[in-house]
This record gives C-alpha cells, structure tokens and sequence, in this order.
C-alpha cells in the first residue's frame, strides 16, 4: 500500500488491471482506487503466497528428526496483528474519501432522467426536456441519450420486482428497489455508446434486460432531445410494455 | 465408567494417581437395541447419526455439482440451448440452495462436528442424542422437501439462493416449488439450531477431566463458535421465512408495495405511499443479518479441519493457539455486522459502517493465516492427500479472501456486485472451505471412521485435478465479472468477446468432476480391498486417535491424561511436549522413537479411574 499511494496520488500511468478506466468522473475516481487495492492486493497476496510456497517446499519432510515443538512467538504475532490493521485503516480512508466522490449529488444538474425497470425492460423518462421517453423491452434494446461534460442526475425505480442499473464502463450500479427512489448523478467525459444491462436477477428473463447509453455533446444533445419532441408522445405505461415484453418473441 | 491411563514413562516429574481396579466387562459401553435397518433408524449414537449427515450432504453435493456442470454447458455459447431459461433459473437456485444450506452446512456441523467433537473432548455422545436424532431426521426431510420441487408444476424455486422479494411473493413466483424451498430451508434451519443447541450443550458440559476450554482441539473451539453463530443467525432466517410464506398465502404485505403505489402521471411516476407499503428490502436486511454469520458458519468448521491436518502432517502443535481462538471470536463477533455489505448498491444502508466493519474482518483472518504457516514453519511436512487439500485450500481462501476485501470497499463493489467477480469470489472461498479444506477433513478421519486407509496416490490425482480444475474455472470469472457479465444469466451478447473465457471455465468445472470421480474410485477401493488403519495412523494429536478405528460405542474404554491440547501426542511422545514461549527453549528432543498405538493396548492400563463427567450408558 505505501508503494501504491504515490501512484495513485500522482496520477501516473498504471496498467488497468483488468478493469475499465471509467467514462465518468466518478467512475475513474473508482478506477484509481481500484488500481490502489489492486496494487495492494497484489503485495500482500504474492507476500503470503511466498510464505506458503516456501514453507511447503522447504519443509518438506527429509528426516525422522522431530522439529521444535515451538508454540508461540510474541514479537511474530503482535507484527501480524498490526500490520493487517495498519493496511486495513489505510484502503478504508482511501474508500471512504472515494465513497463520498462517487455518491455525492449536484444541486443543479443539468438533465434529469426518471429511470423506471421493470420485467423485462427500461423506461428513460425526460421530466425537464419535454417529458419525452424512451423506453424497450427485451426484443427491442432502449437507449438512454446524455450529454458529455454535464452532470445528469438519475432517479431510478423500479414498477415491479428488485433490479439493477449497471453501465460496466461507469464502473457503477444501483438497485432499482421497489418503493424505494435512488438518485445519483453521471458526468460522461467523453462522447460514445456504453452498453447496460440488469445485474440483479429479476426473473425469467433477466439475461435480456439490456439497454445502451449514448452519450454525446450538449448541442447534439439538445437537437436530439428537440427530435424527440416532435416524434414521441408520452409513451406507454408501464403495464402495456410490460404485457408487450409478455408476448414477446422469447418463450 | 472411563478410565485415565497414565503413559508408564520414568523421569518426566509427572507422579500417577493412585490405581483403581478396572473391570472392562463391566463399563456397559456394549451396544444393544434393534440390528441392520431398524438399528439406523432408532439410533441415537453421534458416530451414526454424524456418518449419516456426511453421505447425505455428500450426495446432495455430488448433485448440486452436476447441476453446475449444465449451467457451465449452456454457457459455453451465447445462447446455449442446453436448458431453457425457466430449466437454467431453477438449476441456479437449486445449486446455491443446495450446497449453501444441504451440503457446506451440515457437512461441517452435522457430519463432521457430530462426529468428532464428541470424540475430541472425550464424551461418550452428544449431550441430547434424541435432540441429535431429531436434527438428521429434519435434515433428510428438509432435503427431500426441497428436492421434489423438481417434480411439481411450474418446476422448482427459481429465485435464487437468496430469494429477494418481491421477486418471491406470490405473483411473481406462484409455483408449489417455492413452497416447497421455504418449507425446506424451515426445516433444515431447526436441525440446525438443534444441532447448535447439542454442540454448546456437549461442549460446555461433557468434556473429560483436564480437558480444560483452553486444551480443546481448534477443531472443537471452531464448532463451538460455529454453533453459538448458528443459534444467532438461524432464528433470525426462520423468522423471516415465516414472514415470506405469510406474504405469500396469508395476504400480507411485509415484503411487498403492491396495492400502494400512487398513481402515475406524466412526469411523475408512481411512487410507493409510505403508510400503506410494506418494505421489500427488509427481506434483504433479515436474509443477510442471517446469511453473514452463515458465511462464518459455513467456515469456520473448515478452518478448523485445516487446523487439525496442518499441525500433524507438520509433527507441531499449533503456531499461537490461543491467538487463533481469539480470532476466530472475533470473527463470530464482526461477522454478526458485516450483512449489509451484500447490499451496498440497494443504496438504503449506511456504506462506511459496514465497509469499515468488513475491513476489519480481514484482520482475523489475516491472523489465522500466519498461524497456519506459522504451524507449518520448521516443520516436517507430509505432503500426504489431506495435507495437499490443506495447501489447496490457503492458496484458494487466499486469493478468494483478497478479493473480499476489494469487495468490502463499496466504490469497487458498485461495478463488481451482482458480476461474475462476486462469483468467481465466494466459489474461491466456499470452494476453498467446503471442498478444499472438507475433503482434507475426509482424506484425514476417513481411517478413524472406518477402520481402513484411503489410498493416497488416488489422493493425490483427486487433489491434482481439483486444483487445477478449480483455478481453470474461478480465474476466468473475476475476467468476465470486471468486463460486466453479470451473474445468474442464462445467455449473454454474442458480441463481447465473453465466449472463450467462458468456454475455459466450463473446461475447468469437468476437470473438477473428474477430480470426484477419483474420489468415488478410492472409497470403492477402501471398500473392496480395505488396508487396516489402525487407531493412530498419522501420529496425530487429539484424543480421537487415542481410541480404536472405529470407535466403540460410547467412544472410550479409557483416556490418557489430558494435560495440553495434545494428549495423545503427549502419551506417544512424552519426551517432545509442547515449547510454550518463545524462540529459545530447551525443550529439543530427538523422538521419533516409535509411538505407541494410542488404544491402549501394549500399555500397562495404571487405570487411575476418573469419573467422566457422565455416566455410563
């Protein structure tokens, strides 16, 4: 961990570790605290993973001499007691400082979209564009329209059962809980379509629960949203999709 | 009546009791009562009612596998056709509830614990061998209820292991299957309390004399906690599913918000009337309040297999015994308040509490860790089947634990929660426990249980392949998981590149089944050609090597003097006792001088008779 702090503080190039930088503010705040616990993770298991080995491949039995019957060592055992606590304290400050990053909502966002899940489907309500919508169900993909650069805070609910909003490339997801309104805020960095998909299982066919982002500049933005106007009307409710995704072309 | 045997050893300081004349033909440990069928099913013996658990959960597991290894196959292209969506839901479900609640549970507590804590503290029984009947008879019941969910209309539950509501209630879930799967959890969960309530009860109350707390076998202290755990979290579970049934049959509306929602508008959606709605998420809150300490309850059993193997096939003691007691109370403790970090995205609990009580649970862990090498540190190892498990199982539990702690910090659970990473997590620390360090437990009592040795080269083929089939399938998954395949899918897009990875998991998951196949070879092997254990195989340490394999009813016909935490280490060896403190000692001595068969025989019973603390039979 000490080595991974300077790093990360100082914003150096590190690998990815498998993970996606995030095409959100908060997202790559998440990113750097996951190249820390990366980091960390790495020191301290390939640390104990030394030991093992080692201890497996010296150890081996070569005699019939009886070991030491040793049982206990203080120094040994307070320095494998504190240290844990020590690496411990340090990644929940860094997670807590991150926490409040990532959680922390705008009072004036720029776009506020109303998201509502429900079996098998999502519904993009746009109460401060005109209240148009977007909205799909399994056999016909939605697409959520945002602009890069500005904060767009999201109310998420849910019609029916518990689901989950999940845009890998945000590095985030929140629960769509019945009876419940979640709210977070987005700030897209750059322009592109960020594939999304239904993380908790929601029924029979929660594998196809997906819907995509797009974002893009503010002045497309807006020419889109004026598009929508003429074109879509309110949309459906809830129960009419939900009927349609009931007849849909799965089964 | 059981008698104490004192090693005839000159020159140790250590002076006999006074003798008492024993005569053996009259200890009534002889059994008696119905034979064949009959005798199994009125028997109140903890050795049978303890074989019983481990064959049932081990069959329940060899099917909860197989059903792995279709979910696997439907998943090794896009949109398999192996299952249909409804058939892969219930496999799903049936495979977590089984393992979780059928197998990794009462393997540990109702196979193994039944078995041997009686032996390890020196008891004849359980304290309430009816109570302990009852427990397995619940067991069999609640699994079979669970199985005939297949056999119903509308097929088994399929709502996961967890069944969240309201996707549990009765419109979304109306089959009898779910029914059935709430039954079946009610019953395994009372065997479970009563299993807790015989396993404090037999603890605290029958241990031998000079079995002091502090001379108890790890393996003992571990059940111990495990079942004040269980007597914690189950209740809790049982409440909650009786809450879920009512919801279901009784109209109820404790879980739900239908029938009071506003009416939606444009622009303003409808929203749930607080005065009028039940809460689904204190489902979640009341499931994972129990299904944390299960998460300890399903561990720490195995933990403490892997401190019984690791010492004896390292000829130590165990490295910072009353430390690691210690830990594994503190994890009990913590582990009562870590639940809502399975709930860090609901976005309704109070992130740093729980992550930060998380954290903290490492730091335990972390402390077992270095007790194990410690243990292992100097020694002379055998790397015999279950001292390989063992290995297997720190390798696994250390990169399973690692990534635990990446989820415990909520930024990174937000992007990992509900993916494959999460799966590929607790498979490597369920797999590392239940299966790893369970089958060390196997390869280790399996003499003692049957009188006949397991052959270890086919030991050795059965670790192999699981290792290798375990790293194939779980090491993938974080891959998958961070590229945001989530769990509990039946097909995904064709589009990300997500086949190949999931092609060499489903290649892992058959290396595993070969593994247990092996495993089914060598017990057919044991059967056919068995080679005699004798009492005391491994030289290892606790009092259950002391008396023959098997056992004879009521366990013991006399025990040695119990004067540390290795008694029948220190009546083989009585010139290498344990080194208390310190690196500097003087307590160095050659051994290996041969031991002595631990039943006794060969050794001058001095028979200083102490009275055990019950009676005889």
């Amino acid at each position: 961990m000490a080595l991974a702090i300077p790093f990360v503080a100082g914003g150096c190039q590190l690998p990815n570790f498998l993970a996606y930088k995030g095409a959100t503010t908060q997202a790559q705040d998440s990113f750097k605290l996951w190249q820390g616990f990366f980091i960390t993770g790495l020191v301290v298991v390939g640390v104990v993973f030394l030991l093992i080995l080692w201890a497996v491949l010296r150890y081996r039995r070569r005699s019939d001499e009886m070991p030491r019957q040793t049982q206990y060592h203080t120094v040994v055992e307070i320095v494998y007691t504190v240290v844990p606590i020590l690496i411990v304290a340090v990644l929940f400050v860094f997670t807590f400082i991150t926490e409040n990053n990532v959680d922390s909502v705008s009072a004036s966002p720029a776009v506020v979209v109303n998201v509502t899940a429900f079996q098998w489907g999502w519904k993009f309500q746009y109460p401060h564009d005109g209240g148009i919508v977007v909205q799909g169900i399994e056999t016909q993909t939605p697409q959520m329209v945002v602009p890069t650069g500005e904060t767009v805070r999201i109310y998420l609910r849910s019609a029916d059962v518990v689901h989950g909003w999940y845009v890998p490339e945000f590095n985030f997801s929140r629960y769509a809980l019945p009876g419940v309104t979640n709210q977070f805020d987005i700030n897209v960095t750059h322009p592109g379509v960020f594939r999304g998909q239904c993380t908790q299982f929601c029924g029979l066919y929660h594998s196809l629960m997906l819907f995509s982002v797009r974002a893009v500049p503010s002045a497309q933005f807006a020419s889109w949203v004026h598009q929508q106007e003429q074109t879509s009307q309110s949309g459906n409710s809830i129960a009419t999709l939900k009927q349609k995704a009931a007849q849909g072309g799965y089964g | 009546m059981t008698d104490v045997i004192n090693p005839p050893i000159e020159g140790t300081g250590f002076i006999p009791p006074p003798a008492v004349p024993v005569e053996p033909e009259t200890h009534g440990h002889e059994e008696h009562g119905p034979t064949g069928i009959l005798k199994w099913l009125t028997t109140t013996d903890h050795k049978v009612i303890g074989l019983s658990y481990m064959i049932t959960s081990l069959a329940l597991f060899y099917l909860a596998g197989m059903m792995a290894l279709v979910m696997r196959l439907q998943l090794t292209s896009p949109s398999g056709s192996v299952v249909s969506f409804q058939q892969y839901n219930e496999l799903f479900t049936m495979h977590g509830s089984l393992m979780l609640y059928l197998f990794a549970g009462p393997f540990a507590f109702g196979g193994l614990a039944n078995y041997i804590v009686p032996l390890q503290v020196g008891a004849p029984d359980m304290a309430f061998p009816r109570l302990n009947a009852l427990s397995y008879w619940l067991f069999l019941s609640g699994s079979v209820t669970m199985l005939l969910g297949f056999f119903v209309a509308g097929g088994a539950a399929d709502f996961g292991w967890v069944a969240y509501a309201p996707l549990s209630n009765a419109t979304n879930s109306p089959g009898a299957g779910a029914d059935l799967w709430i039954m079946a959890i009610a019953l395994t969960g009372f065997s479970a309390i009563f299993t807790g309530v015989n396993l404090v009860a037999t603890i605290f109350y029958l241990r031998a004399p000079g079995m002091t707390m502090f001379r108890m076998p790890i393996f003992t202290w571990n059940m111990l906690v495990t079942a004040i755990l269980i007597l914690i979290a189950f209740p809790v579970l049982t409440g909650a599913l009786i809450m879920l049934f009512a919801d279901r049959h009784f109209g109820t509306h404790i879980y739900e918000v239908t029938g009071c929602m506003t009416t939606a508008s444009p622009g303003h959606p409808a929203v749930a009337d607080p005065n009028a709605c039940g809460v689904p998420v204190l489902w979640q809150n009341l499931f994972w309040f129990f299904g944390h300490p299960e998460v300890y309850i399903l561990a720490l059993p195995y933990f403490g297999i892997v401190t019984e193997v690791l010492p004896v096939f390292s000829r130590k003691p165990v490295f910072g015994y009353k430390g690691m007691v210690f830990a594994t109370m503190s994890i009990a403790a913590l582990s009562t308040g870590v639940w809502a970090h399975h709930m860090f995205t609901t976005g309704v609990v109070l992130l740093p509490f729980f992550s930060l009580l998380s954290f903290a649970i490492a730091v335990p862990t972390g402390i077992k860790f270095f007790n194990w090498i410690g243990t292992m540190w100097h020694g002379q190892l055998r790397l015999s089947a279950a001292m390989l498990f063992c290995i297997g199982f720190l390798f696994a539990f250390l990169m399973g634990g690692a990534t635990g702690v990446m989820l415990a910090s909520p930024p990174l659970d937000f992007f990992t929660h509900d993916t494959y990473f999460v799966v590929a997590h607790f498979h490597q620390v369920l797999f590392g426990t239940a299966v790893f360090a369970g089958f060390a437990g196997i390869y280790y009592w399996y003499p003692k249980m049957f009188g006949r040795m397991l052959d270890e080269r086919l030991g050795k083929w059965h670790f192999w392949l699981t290792f290798v089939g375990f790293w194939l399938t779980f090491l993938p998954q974080y891959e998958l998981g961070l590229k945001g395949m989530p769990r509990r899918v039946a097909s995904y897009p064709a589009d990300l590149g997500w086949q190949s990875w999931n092609v060499v998991s489903t290649v892992g998951a058959f290396v595993i089944a070969a593994g247990f196949a092996v495993l089914l070879v060598n017990l057919w092997i044991s059967w056919r050609n068995p080679v005699p254990a004798g009492s005391n195989p491994w030289d290892a340490h606790t009092l259950e090597w002391f008396t023959t394999s098997p056992p004879p009813h009521h366990n013991y016909t006399h025990l040695p003097p119990i004067r540390s935490e290795r008694p029948t280490w220190d009546y083989n060896h009585p010139d290498t006792p344990t080194i208390h403190h310190g690196p500097s000692g003087n307590g160095h001595g050659p051994g290996g001088s041969g031991h002595r068969t631990g039943d006794g025989s060969g050794a001058a019973p001095s028979g200083a008779a102490l009275q055990p603390p019950v009676g005889s039979s």
